[in-house]
């Protein structure tokens, strides 16, 4: 299928909340808003595809095309690896001048997977396309195809070149490639009626593990988490599961409703952020498994579990309640984050006063509302300029939001916490909720601040505010600079 | 403060001695040769010492106490050491430093002295000889820089009444680096005013290469300087351990003197600061205020890094003051400070539970914590312990450019800021694992003792 008619395929995903209000012809328009030309921020395909897919860990993901689009952009994101260290590494053809002139690009790839695979010796590549490659017309499928054949292994064309559109529209390709080429590509050999794929976590910090072994505690078994320290045979064997969880909901939408379309896999929506949101995932997963075959008492296990870990979770919060109550927040994440974090804000003492619903679905929209009750309270959008009055007049005293904003912050003069996918601590499940609330202590008790604050003793000039105590004649006259302003500040 | 009283066993020390720390300050000043009187074995290790942290030939020279002088008197050793530097080594300024070994034996050096001076008049012409009181035995490198700079104050300087409304005096504490000193230094002049700095190692130990031999400390505070050190428009003490050469200049010249503990952090730096813009009554230059603003970015920046960290320090009095109130305004917190010595006053002030001991109580109790912070005999603490060291003070013979590392001011706070951040940053390599994140590992503990998992290196 041509790249165009794949594109167009996404579009008219059924299953997309956004796509489902629309009519059939505004569908058929596609969703990619035109850009505007010297007001875009965000990434591009590439980097939405290579998101989602780097994080499998035994794969060698090359990218072809020059140097930019993968020596600009590697390991610069904290998913976390079980095994392999391999998606670390960072390959790409580099093409110059010459090959592109000349027309090497195809050869150069060929040689550059033989190189890896010698090498590295991986289960699988996944081969990227980039504009210049798409540009220039290099069949990736085909290398692909051939590569495969030579080197008795998948590679795997990925093929998102940057221009086509946005970030997500990358996260949506990724999926479709998983969906065409890898999953279902292997037949497992040890089923289970416990077995199920979490879809669209990324196990950011390794965040994911705090929430695995509750999974495990009640025989539920992790076919495949996609792509959160997944492995190419996890992947490909992925469509014996029972049931899917999605997490992330606009990201691989398509993959779960495609599963469930080839193979009969029911899916539910949910998110490991927050108290309430994590133990609602639990609930999903165990309720769909029973519909397809599971024993019934796993729901009555996993009601026990939910109710003693939140009893801990909740019981870790309450110190913290001390030094975080009265605490004003300001959201500006959007999507799940808009609402998922609320509750546990809330229950220790800490008072939201805004929260992003950019990027948020209709019901993410009516949860956040719920809430926090009003919708003065839900914002779509805040220019930098006026999140830097709202935080330099005080009326937050901690933004928690994604690194793009967080100088904002910052030279404000205001204590900051990345939730987004760039932080270093991991924030899912029970234990990962406690770890946010100790965060936030940290950020917003921090002494930094009110030090900061404190204003310079001089004006713009450099003048000193205070008047000076010592005029400059009694800097000559011995006894009454003795007695002078200045004696009493020996002690100090 | 606790003080291990029963304590009859220093594991890795972590003082060094009171002569050392005079000699050090007489390395401060210009053409001078400090001479410690005892046996040859306490020069040798304190040379050794100072030639490992600063990387240059150091002139110290010894009064070589023999058997015989040891038990008749070391009067005639004394006299014969100052008479052949100066005829050798002709330096502008001799400290003499007693050691544990003639303070045990008990001698009236001053009276010796005074006789040596009187007898030996033309020999020494304008070379002049500075006494300090500097048993092994009591204090450490503070008190021993203290107690030289002291002597030279009351030895040197005139008395008088004359100010000078352009001049600084600068008493520097024995933990300024010379990049601490050059910034401080700098830092005066913006306001147009001079510094006279007393001791400044910034000429003596910076690291030049002359283009050709000098025997005695090339650089450093003139002699003349010190004589002259009352003409001045007021002193500023850096550290408590400058408080009494700060009053023997008062006491002397009638010079006013501001003591500020630290110069470490954001408001200890306003402070100085705004004494400088009231002294010299002009405007905080611009170059001074960007600093600031930098800092202040910095500490931003930082304050990531440092937040809910524990670190262990164990250095001098007054560097434990400076190090541990700079990382408790940066948001970490000090479950462990142990201090050399327990007499300065500052140790009340530090926030923290002081403890006075060595570097084997540091290694008893940092176990846990994120950073050790001692100088570099801290090593093996942090090899045994697997936490990283941050070095500080002296000395510091395992790392290159010790002395131009900075801590003072604006510029100062702004380098160890992104220095400490940097050396966690680096040892953050253990990443996480299934098991790490586990939350059913340790339930039987109570979940609020264990800590947070490591953050992820970037």
């Amino acid at each position: 299928m041509s790249l165009k008619a794949r594109i167009a395929t996404l579009f008219e995903e059924p299953a997309c909340p956004t796509n489902r209000e629309k009519s059939d012809t505004v569908r058929r328009k596609g969703c990619s808003k035109p850009l505007t030309p010297g007001a875009a921020a965000g990434g591009c395909a590439f980097d939405g595809a290579k998101i989602v897919l780097q994080p499998v860990t035994d794969v060698a993901h090359l990218v072809h095309g020059p140097l930019a689009c993968e020596g600009n952009s590697w390991d610069n994101r904290h998913a976390a690896s079980s095994g392999s260290d391999l998606w670390r590494k960072s390959f790409t053809t580099d093409l110059t001048e010459l090959d592109i002139v000349m027309g090497n690009g195809e050869k150069k790839l060929f040689k550059a997977i033989r190189t890896i695979v010698e090498r590295h010796d991986p289960p699988a590549v996944f081969v990227y396309s980039t504009c210049v490659t798409a540009l220039i017309g290099d069949d990736i499928a085909a290398v692909c195809k051939r590569a495969g054949e030579r080197f008795g292994r998948p590679v795997v064309p990925v093929d998102a070149p940057g221009f086509v559109g946005s970030k997500n529209l990358g996260n949506r390709l990724a999926g479709q490639t998983l969906l065409d080429h890898v999953v279902g590509s292997i037949e497992p050999d040890d089923v289970t009626p416990y077995d199920v794929n979490i879809l669209g976590e990324y196990n950011l910090v390794g965040e994911f593990w705090f929430v695995k072994p509750l999974l495990e505690e009640l025989g539920i078994r992790l076919r495949a988490v996609i792509p959160g320290d997944a492995r190419y045979h996890d992947i490909a064997t992925a469509h014996r599961a029972k049931a899917n969880m999605m997490v992330c909901s606009s990201a691989l939408i398509n993959l779960a409703r495609g599963m469930q379309e080839r193979w009969g896999i029911p899916y539910f929506e949910g998110s490991f952020y927050g108290i309430s949101d994590t133990s609602a995932a639990i609930r999903g997963i165990c309720r769909l498994l029973v519909e397809e075959g599971a024993p019934a008492d796993l729901l009555d296990r996993a009601e026990t579990l939910i109710a003693r870990e939140e009893a801990i979770a909740w019981q870790r919060i309450a110190p913290l309640k001390s030094r975080l109550t009265g605490k004003r927040v300001l959201l500006n994440t959007g999507g799940v984050k808009s609402w998922s974090m609320v509750d546990a804000l809330q229950e220790a003492g800490m008072e939201v006063i805004r929260t992003s619903i950019k990027k948020s679905t209709d019901e993410d929209k009516a949860r956040a509302l719920a809430a926090l009750k009003d919708e003065k309270h839900l914002f779509d959008r805040l220019a930098p300029r006026e999140i830097y009055r709202m935080l330099v007049d005080g009326e937050a005293d901690i933004m928690l939001s994604g690194s793009r904003t967080q100088f904002i912050a910052l030279k404000a003069k205001t204590p900051w916490l990345d939730v987004n996918q760039e932080r270093h601590h991991p924030y899912a499940g029970y234990e990962g909720i406690v770890e946010l609330l100790k965060r936030i202590d940290l950020a917003v008790n921090s002494p930094v601040f009110p030090a900061l604050r404190m204003p310079a003793p001089w004006d713009e000039a450099g003048r000193l505010l205070a008047s000076p105590d010592i005029p400059t004649e009694v800097t000559h006259s011995f006894r009454k600079f003795a007695s002078g302003a200045l004696e009493d500040s020996d002690d100090c | 403060m606790p003080l291990n009283e029963a304590r009859s066993l220093s594991t890795n020390p972590l003082k060094s001695s009171q002569p050392l720390g005079a000699a050090y300050a007489f390395l401060g000043i210009e053409g001078a040769m400090p001479l410690l009187h005892g046996s040859q074995g306490c020069t040798a290790f304190a040379l050794v010492l100072f030639v490992r942290h600063f990387k240059e030939t150091i002139p110290i020279q010894t009064t070589a106490m023999n058997e015989v002088s040891t038990v008749l008197g070391g009067a005639d050793h004394l006299e014969e050491a100052i008479i052949n530097i100066r005829t050798r080594a002709n330096p502008k300024l001799i400290g003499v430093c007693t050691t544990a070994l003639v303070e045990t034996r008990g001698e009236d050096f001053a009276a010796d002295l005074a006789a040596i001076r009187s007898r030996r008049a033309d020999e020494l012409g304008d070379c002049r000889v500075v006494l300090a009181g500097t048993p092994d035995f009591k204090g450490s490198i503070e008190e021993g820089w203290s107690a030289a700079v002291t002597a030279m104050i009351e030895t040197l300087t005139r008395p008088t009444t004359r100010r000078d409304s352009e001049r600084v005096v600068v008493l520097a504490p024995s933990h300024c680096t010379v990049g601490d000193i050059e910034t401080v230094r700098q830092t005066v002049e913006a306001f147009r005013l001079e510094a006279v700095i007393l001791p400044d190692i910034s000429g003596s130990l910076d690291g030049t290469v002359p283009d050709r031999w000098i025997p005695s400390a090339y650089g450093g505070t003139p002699v003349a300087d010190i004589e002259n050190l009352g003409a001045a428009c007021h002193c500023i003490a850096l550290g408590e351990h400058m408080r009494h050469p700060a009053e023997a200049l008062r006491r002397k010249t009638g010079l006013a003197f501001t003591l500020f503990p630290t110069l470490t952090g954001l408001a200890a730096s306003d402070r100085l600061v705004t004494l400088l813009a009231r002294l010299s009554g002009r405007p905080v230059p611009a170059s001074i205020r960007c600093h600031r603003s930098q800092l202040q970015d910095a500490m931003l920046d930082g304050h990531f890094h440092f937040g809910g960290r524990k670190i262990a320090v164990a250095a001098e009095p007054d560097l434990l003051y400076q190090m541990a109130s700079f990382f408790t305004e940066m948001g970490a917190e000090v479950p462990v400070a142990i201090a050399s010595t327990p007499d300065n006053p500052i140790l009340d002030a530090v926030p923290a539970e002081v403890m006075v001991g060595d570097l084997g109580d540091l290694e008893e109790r940092a176990a846990g914590v994120d950073l050790l912070v001692s100088h570099a005999h801290g090593r093996q603490a942090s090899e045994r312990l697997g936490i990283p060291l941050f070095r500080v003070g002296f000395p510091i013979f395992d790392r290159l450019g010790a002395q131009h590392r900075r801590s003072a001011l604006y510029e100062g706070t702004r380098d160890l800021i992104f220095e400490v951040a940097n050396t966690l940053i680096a040892a953050d390599h253990h990443h996480v694992t299934p098991e790490s994140l586990n939350p059913l590992r340790n339930r039987e503990m109570l979940h609020d003792s264990r800590p947070s998992p490591e953050p992820r290196r970037h």
